[in-house]
């Protein structure tokens, strides 16, 4: 679905992302994973046509740089990590602006089905109370949930997550990964996720990018490419062990 | 229990449109009434309504002064006070910044030192002694706030709220000096500006509320057709891109009718400050921040606080007439700090 072609992100001479290579199939979880400043939010943010790249990113052949924002939007809905609302809008206000992309010009048709997928979206991160509730009254967690909402309503193809577990407790952490998961088993869909949380990766993905100094260093199936060995080179430390010893501590 | 946090905003339907629209009319008709000559209401009425459909008017005073003096300025004030109003509110959700306006981002100032040169300048358009002034006005407007905008981005990428601030702040300052330059060194007439940088509606006319007019139907329907936009932006502008805004496009039809529109303002009156930044914020208490009621009733708030920031201006020390900018100044400052203080404690 997704094709990331020899992507590169400069600042300068500083380069955040470096000749980045990777492919996102249909009904695959592919994780980024790596330490802070891999490059990972960056890549989310190129896909996103958030920040200026070279080399291609194509959407089933399709360069997506010829692709209108909102024809963008209804292929990829992209959850980023730092969401704050300024001004008291109710949750259903952020949820609906989701349906943007069906709706989006001055003479664009009804949005045949808009609401039933702001509701849907509403239902399924249990935010159906709060429909009427100022954002600036919201927790982190809570707001985390409208943003997700929103990009359920958007109903797009490839869901791009920057880590979407970023404020949720752990009820909600198993509930939203559980429902992303259900999410991805209609056909057609996808997922490319940024998770620091390594356990989750491996619990939920199905793919992984191991990422370094904005290089891929492994990529493949999940288990092949979150190893010890990997880990240890890309974090410079034995995470097998420090996992297990944190894991020790409720046994 | 009802969740404390749920919002109340159901009550609002229609019909307060229609109240406001109201209360703007009477607002109107009280306006053209008060004055150094008071007039009746039942006079007024009939003079208005006879002369609007063209049937013969009884000559006297109350005519000239209602149709030569009054009425052109109430429409100028009203036009005026609904559009500085509805920039403001568009500029607090385009830039997500509460302190966003035409005022304190310097472009009322790009736009009168435009005026300003025009004037000193003679600088006039074929068959229109206006046109000069009101293009320049525009121009600078425009280009005001691109350099502005231009300032903070180089200073800072993510165009944070206190870097537009301050540059807007340092650059309002240094503008004034320019005008008040210009002023000193040019000739008598020139000099008479001094009163018109601070707003004025005096001497105003049918033509230039005609402009008004066209501008806001013009601008103000770009802006109030981008209502959806403006709340993804007032969201977020990376949430805006996410979900379909063609961000860069939007912000510039955005930026350029606000421009064209406090440029034809500032042409008319001078710099009316306050309006744009108090009014939307006291729209936003009644009907919450979403674009699609806000900039409606921005519109209606910013035109009823400005008839009466006008009224009081020639009538409190008659028949001294005071600067309207002075009375939007005293009472927008006063509002605005109750205004922040009471959002600050609730929330």
């Amino acid at each position: 679905m997704l094709t990331v072609n020899r992507v590169s992100v400069r600042y300068g001479d500083f380069a955040a992302v470096n000749d980045l290579s990777f492919r996102l199939e249909e009904g695959q979880w592919l994780m980024l994973a790596g330490p802070n400043g891999a490059g990972k939010s960056t890549m989310i943010e190129t896909i996103a046509q958030g920040v200026p790249y070279t080399g291609g990113i194509q959407w089933e052949g399709t360069d997506i740089r010829s692709l209108k924002p909102a024809q963008l939007a209804r292929r990829i809905g992209v959850l980023s990590q730092k969401n704050t609302v300024g001004y008291a809008y109710t949750v259903e206000e952020v949820v609906g602006l989701g349906r943007y992309a069906y709706k989006s010009g001055f003479f664009s048709g009804k949005d045949d089905g808009g609401k039933t997928q702001v509701e849907r979206a509403l239902e399924l991160t249990g935010l159906t109370g709060l429909r009427r509730a100022s954002m600036l009254t919201l927790s982190g967690g809570e707001t985390q949930r409208v943003f997700l909402a929103q990009v359920f309503a958007q109903n797009p193809q490839v869901l791009i997550l920057d880590e979407p577990a970023n404020h949720l407790d752990l009820k909600y952490q198993q509930h939203i990964f559980s429902l992303i998961q259900d999410w991805l088993k209609q056909p057609g869909r996808a997922v490319l996720s940024v998770v620091h949380d390594l356990s989750l990766a491996r619990r939920y993905g199905t793919h992984a990018v191991l990422m370094h100094h904005g290089k891929s260093v492994s990529q493949g199936k999940i288990g092949d490419v979150l190893t010890p060995d990997n880990l240890a080179h890309v974090y410079d430390m034995d995470v097998y062990a420090w996992m297990r010893d944190m894991l020790s501590q409720w046994e | 229990m009802k969740d404390a946090r749920i919002l109340k905003r159901e009550r609002f339907t229609p019909l307060t449109y229609a109240l406001l629209a109201a209360a703007l009319l009477l607002t109107m008709i009280f306006c053209v009434c008060v004055g150094s000559v008071r007039i009746s209401f039942s006079d007024t009425v009939t003079v208005v309504w006879r002369a609007l459909w063209g049937m013969p008017v009884p000559q006297g005073t109350a005519k000239n002064i209602i149709l030569n003096v009054r009425l052109p300025r109430v429409l100028c004030v009203t036009l005026s006070g609904a559009a500085l109003s509805l920039c403001g509110a568009a500029m607090q959700g385009l830039l997500r910044n509460p302190l966003a306006d035409g005022s304190t981002m310097g472009v009322s100032s790009g736009a009168a030192l435009g005026a300003v040169i025009a004037m000193a300048a003679g600088f006039t358009l074929p068959g229109s002694n206006y046109g000069g002034v009101m293009v320049t006005a525009m121009a600078f407007a425009f280009g005001s706030l691109a350099l502005i905008l231009s300032l903070a981005f180089a200073l800072d990428r993510s165009l944070a709220t206190n870097s537009i601030i301050l540059i807007g702040v340092i650059f309002t300052m240094f503008i004034s000096s320019i005008i008040s330059l210009i002023i000193t060194f040019a000739s008598d007439h020139t000099r008479s500006l001094a009163f018109w940088t601070l707003g004025s509606f005096s001497g105003v006319n049918y033509t230039q509320a005609g402009l008004l007019l066209l501008a806001l139907a013009v601008c103000g329907g770009v802006i109030i057709g981008h209502n959806r936009e403006l709340n993804a932006f007032a969201i977020g502008e990376d949430n805006a891109r996410h979900i379909g805004v063609n961000v860069k496009r939007v912000k510039l039809v955005i930026l350029i009718a606000v421009s064209m529109l406090i440029g034809v303002c500032v042409s008319v009156s001078g710099t009316v400050s306050f309006v744009g930044l108090v009014m939307p914020h006291i729209a936003r208490m009644l009907v919450g921040p979403n674009h699609k009621r806000l900039l409606p009733a921005s519109l209606f708030s910013g035109a009823i606080f400005l008839l009466l920031a006008d009224l009081t201006a020639r009538t409190l020390v008659s028949p001294i007439e005071l600067s309207i900018g002075v009375v939007t100044s005293i009472v927008g400052a006063v509002a605005f700090v109750i205004i922040f203080y009471r959002t600050r404690k609730a929330g």
